[in-house]
């Protein structure tokens, strides 16, 4: 049974991977995305990589393309940032990366901490060669990945889905 | 202390189909001194990236053996990378650090690792399986035993001489070096 794409779409989110053929997915842990990652960690067709910054993440993707797999990553909107100068090696290589990434400081946000890198996170993705593309609605986000998905896999490009916060506070009301 | 040219070219003699992945900088023109060869492939950015690189190669080529080289400045910057790396316990994984205590690409500054901070303790405790550390050329023949036959994760600790060797300078073509490098070890298989 297809779950309901208000609450269900981390679950979404999986089987677009799955049927990508994603083989690795590096993490730092987020709440908006402990969903998919605990999909991830049940699939024994999946390397779950638990990180300990999300500038390692790129690196994870670049050695698994080098070994003909596929990778994704997830991480928070400030995981952006951490990783700036790592995410340039992806585009120097055209090695494929599929980020998604959970909007934080943007909407209704209680760290107003969070706010300045939300506010700077789409632009410097585009600014480190990714494609962008935000989804707002439950309903946009299995066609989105799958878009996304597409660019990055079919094209060795480099793209970010990011998920607004509005939605993930609508789906999980927390952070 | 080793000299890093005479160290390196021991640990890829004979290096049948080990892929090996280089740190930017020194480490790089070190195993490109050794001769170029297409299961090489040379970082040329990200700094702090080597040992990811390493891990998901690792993971998805299973089957094959894995040595990163680099250097301590690469290493101290993705330093949370060996708990990662340890954590996963790759079996096909080797890290070969070429300690010289400074940043060589930039003018020989001192590096953490000057003031006696020890790489080779920081991997025992991210559970690395087998930790050696290394500074006597005639150690080597144990330490590419463990190389390329050692269950890992493996971790090479190889104090070398501060000095600056000229530069071998590979390709710089990302796209290039990896296309090579995916088609020479698909061929492999």
């Amino acid at each position: 049974m297809r779950p309901d794409a208000s609450s269900g779409w981390p679950d979404l989110i999986y089987s677009v991977l799955k049927r990508n053929n994603v083989s690795q997915v590096g993490y730092v842990p987020d709440n908006g995305h402990a969903r998919l990652i605990a999909l991830c960690q049940q699939d024994n067709e999946i390397t779950d990589v638990v990180m300990t910054t999300e500038a390692e993440g790129p690196g994870l993707v670049l050695g698994a393309t080098l070994g003909g797999k596929r990778a994704a990553l997830l991480m928070q909107s400030s995981g952006v940032g951490n990783s700036v100068n790592a995410l340039t090696i992806l585009k120097s290589c055209a090695a494929p990366c599929l980020l998604i990434v959970t909007m934080r400081g943007e909407f209704d946000d209680f760290n107003p901490w969070q706010v300045t890198m939300g506010a700077m996170t789409e632009s410097t993705l585009k600014a480190c060669g990714f494609l962008t593309y935000r989804v707002e609605r439950a309903e946009d986000v299995e066609d989105i990945v799958t878009g996304g998905c597409n660019m990055a896999y079919g094209n060795n490009l480099q793209v970010a889905v990011l998920l607004a916060q509005r939605l993930i506070k609508r789906s999980k009301g927390a952070h | 202390m080793l000299d890093r040219r005479e160290f390196v070219g021991h640990l890829l003699t004979d290096r049948g189909e080990l892929l090996v992945v280089t740190g930017l900088g020194t480490p790089t023109f070190d195993v490109n001194a050794c001769g170029d060869h297409p299961l090489n492939f040379y970082i040329w950015g990200g700094m702090g990236c080597t040992a990811m690189v390493g891990l998901g190669l690792a993971l998805a080529r299973p089957d094959r053996r894995i040595a990163v080289i680099t250097g301590d400045g690469d290493l101290l910057m993705g330093m949370g990378s060996l708990a990662t790396i340890g954590a996963k316990q790759p079996r096909n994984l080797s890290i070969v650090v070429l300690d010289n205590g400074h940043y060589g690409a930039t003018g020989m500054q001192a590096s953490a690792t000057a003031t006696g901070i020890d790489l080779a303790g920081t991997a025992t405790s991210c559970r690395f399986r087998q930790v050696r550390s290394v500074s006597q050329i005639d150690e080597t023949v144990d330490v590419r035993k463990i190389l390329h036959s050692g269950q890992g994760p493996i971790f090479i600790h190889a104090k070398i001489k501060a000095n600056d060797p000229p530069r071998v300078i590979p390709s710089r073509d990302g796209q290039a070096i990896k296309q090579r490098f995916i088609e020479a070890s698909a061929k492999h298989i």
